[in-house]
């Protein structure tokens, strides 16, 4: 530092006299924090430098899956020659500078901005879902908070937008960090929550004011997850569940997703990574639930009925020379399904016509499932665990009733239900192993894994696979593991020549006569999650490029896939979901049974009830569905 | 609104993106061209503006909201903008907000029936050694008293 020069520091440019490298990023900085000397690297923020050397700075409005925004001053440090105090999370080293992270004036501020925030929180710990979970809560803590300085919001002042079947905005708790609103606009790409208006009237609001069921809102979630505090949470139907449980007269059929098992342990305050299947299984059956099924069965419908559409589609374009939409995308997504909706209405043509897995089960609980056990279709009451908030809207679309009910009655989330766990006086982990029930016990890992970005395509392509070339996947996938399709990369990409054919298998003999057209031909699949990625494909698409000559593109709204959805535990981060995936993955490798095709109990499905095979009648009826056409113009 | 009126404001904003650049950093010269041709940006010009520029509707919004010489409402053909800030108000503002109200007969923050007056506050204006001060449109009134406030207001059509 120029020690003569008087202009403060505030105003003097942020450089080092001499870099150690000459393009200086890359090159490290002596800086000294709390008096000890550390070495950074040249832009790190201070935030960054701090956590690397083991010194908490608290942060509130800062997200490791967001852009930096420095709205919340909590984490404000002394940099020493500067005028006034300095955001850890926004400050890049460029300098030798002097930082303090808990002198007296720094501890104060906190202390004053915390207030701060607390004057205008609607603060009733007791009642808020967010208890023990909320992280101004755990800054009050942290900081010993015991008196209001600046007062308290006593009463509610705003009133609670509960328009949308997903998503419930309480204004009268939001903070203004801005997290919803960098999630919404950066990472989802929606642009359904902004700040609106100016200094102390600034809040956080949708197009128009409107409420969220009338605005583009695709109901993924992401902003719930991100909500330090209870502001934004999950509608939710657990009183009417337990209601429903109590009724003798009903009988309640639960069915859970791959990704609640792999995360739900985190409800419960341990390490991520391990999967709870047969511990919540139980936990369920003690809750009193009659019985318990495996989504990764209707998973695996899933990947017989999208991929005898996906080869219809094709042997229609290729053979017939008909017009057809390709590529076609997945549909499992609720939340990418409503993003296409509302922003490509036009490639509406493209989306599969299967149902999600958790619609498919919904359907067939109240069909085969009613009939086969002798119960009234209207005395089922049918739960989904998903880890999503978008499956709360989806199961109340009006088109899903295609049983003559509503296929399923409500959407339960993870938290929600580790929470009715919890309420029944159960400890997860130290629960008993059991099993799904029957006539739908056994599910593949193919099944399993769409709970991970890839997961879907994966499994079917290990299908695909077999049923085209004839040919064990092993063969060409070391361990049936397609590696390409995994990993975090926001799109991903892949070709599969196809160069030896085999006979057609019994389940699809009615639709094709044999394979030869296919011979030679490479399949090309791209895979993305989030739907700021999706948005990338689309314009590729609409441009006419790369992806246009794809034949199937899987799709998921939140990003990692459902292991990141809207209802999983908070917090998540990259980190986190890692962990969700490789507890996903690692089941997978353990089970028997690994590919869609092989699981018996479809193949008795076929036999029993679908009887005119996929996508034949009964199946279009109960397992397909059409979309809306919502674009994104508001009245 | 008619397709057809839809139609012609969606041509007119094309023409200023056109004019300004289509990137997100023209959204205040567009916003601000369309604000002086029909005095508030509808829903509908909010969303083709986002359309035109690849910015989301909300931001649109967002932006109209933060400042004070773009409306989402519809306004009068005249704004008078009374400075609040605390010179204007030591110097008897008070009492000119209470002669014009009278003279008008609606309150600060609403339109004349007639659309011929949006009365509006502003903040500091910058005229703190000429106050109370107003603007109506783009011109500034300074050393006001009730009755020079409410002439000036009878005179503008």
């Amino acid at each position: 530092m120029k020690e003569k020069s008087r202009t403060p520091m505030s105003q003097q440019p942020l450089t080092i006299e001499k870099p150690a490298l000459e393009d200086g990023i890359g090159s490290k900085v002596t800086v000294e924090i709390n008096e000890k000397k550390v070495q950074v690297f040249f832009g790190q923020t201070i935030l960054q430098a701090c956590k690397e050397n083991q010194i908490h700075v608290p942060t509130l409005c800062h997200h490791p899956d967001l852009c930096i925004a420095g709205t919340c001053r909590v984490c404000v440090v002394e940099v020493e020659g500067m005028r006034t105090l300095q955001t850890a999370c926004s400050f890049p080293i460029t300098a030798p500078i002097k930082i303090k992270t808990s002198s007296t004036m720094v501890r104060k501020a906190r202390r004053h901005i915390i207030d701060l925030l607390l004057s205008e929180h609607y603060g009733e710990c007791y009642s808020c879902v967010r208890n023990n979970n909320c992280e101004l809560q755990s800054l009050a803590k942290e900081y010993g908070v015991d008196s209001y300085t600046f007062g308290h919001v006593d009463k509610p002042v705003f009133e609670m937008d509960l328009s949308s079947y997903s998503v419930v905005r309480d204004m009268n708790k939001c903070v203004n960090c801005r997290r919803c609103v960098r999630t919404c606009i950066d990472l989802q790409e929606v642009g359904v929550l902004e700040a609106i208006d100016r200094g102390d009237k600034t809040h956080i609001g949708t197009f128009l004011e409107k409420p969220l069921a009338d605005v583009v809102c695709i109901n993924c979630g992401q902003c719930i997850n991100r909500c330090p505090t209870g502001a934004l949470k999950a509608n939710d139907p657990s009183d009417e569940i337990w209601n429903a449980i109590d009724d003798p007269t009903k009988h309640v059929v639960i069915q859970t997703a791959p990704s609640p098992r792999a995360a739900i342990g985190e409800v419960f305050g341990l390490e991520p990574g391990k999967s709870f299947t047969g511990e919540m299984n139980t936990a369920l059956r003690r809750i009193g639930f009659d019985v318990v099924f495996d989504t990764n069965f209707t998973a695996d419908l899933t990947i017989i009925e999208e991929g005898t559409e996906l080869i219809l589609r094709l042997y229609k374009a290729l053979v017939k020379k008909e017009q057809v939409a390709i590529p076609q995308f997945t549909s499992c997504s609720p939340g990418w399904v409503k993003y296409l909706e509302h922003f490509y209405p036009e490639y509406i043509d493209n989306l599969s016509s299967a149902k999600s897995p958790q619609q498919m089960f919904g359907a067939l609980i109240k069909t085969f499932y009613a009939q086969k056990k002798g119960i009234d279709p209207k005395d089922i009451v049918s739960v989904a665990v998903m880890p999503c908030a978008a499956k709360k809207f989806e199961c109340n679309r009006p088109e899903m009733a295609d049983s003559g009910f509503k296929d399923v009655d409500y959407g339960l989330t993870t938290r929600e239900l580790g929470q009715m766990i919890k309420e029944a006086g159960i400890y997860l982990p130290e629960m008993p192993h059991s099993h799904f029930d029957d006539p739908f016990g056994d599910a593949s890992g193919a099944g399993l894994i769409f709970g991970a970005t890839g997961g879907v395509m994966e499994a079917a392509l290990r299908t695909v696979i077999e049923l085209v070339t004839g040919k064990k996947v092993e063969d060409i996938f070391a361990n049936a593991d397609i590696i390409p399709l995994r990993g975090f990369e926001g799109i991903k990409y892949a070709e599969l020549p196809i160069t030896e054919v085999g006979p057609v298998p019994k389940i699809l003999q009615h639709l094709v006569p044999d394979w030869n057209w296919l011979k030679g031909a490479t399949l090309k699949v791209a895979v993305a999650h989030g739907t700021a990625n999706a948005k990338k494909i689309m314009e590729d698409i609409k441009a006419g490029g790369k992806f246009s000559e794809c034949h199937f593109i899987e799709f998921m709204a939140c990003p990692g896939g459902c292991l990141g959805g809207g209802g999983q535990p908070i917090p998540t981060s990259e980190e986190v979901r890692k962990m969700r995936a490789k507890a996903i993955y690692d089941e997978d490798n353990s089970l028997p049974l690994r590919k869609s095709h092989e699981n018996r109990h479809i193949t008795d499905i076929y036999n029993e009830f679908l009887t005119d095979g996929p996508c034949g009648h009964i199946s279009h009826k109960l397992l397909h569905t059409h979309y809306v056409k919502r674009g994104k113009y508001i009245a | 609104m008619l397709v057809v009126e839809k139609n012609a404001l969606s041509e007119e904003i094309e023409s200023y993106v056109l004019k300004f650049g289509k990137d997100r950093s023209s959204l205040l010269p567009v916003l601000q061209a369309i604000q002086k041709k029909h005095s508030y940006v509808s829903d509908f010009a909010q969303q083709e503006v986002a359309r035109l520029l690849d910015i989301h509707p909300v931001e649109v919004f967002s932006v109209i909201s933060f400042y004070s010489f773009l409306h989402s409402k519809p306004t009068g053909r005249n704004i008078v903008r009374l400075c609040q800030t605390i010179s204007c108000d030591m110097a008897n503002k008070n009492k000119i907000v209470q002669a014009i109200e009278r003279e008008i007969g609606i309150k600060f923050g609403e339109t004349t029936k007639d659309n011929r007056i949006t009365l509006e506050y502003t903040n500091c204006v910058g005229m703190c050694d000429q106050g109370p001060a107003m603007i109506i449109n783009d011109r500034v009134y300074t050393k006001l008293d009730p009755e020079k406030a409410v002439n000036i207001l009878n005179e503008i059509k």
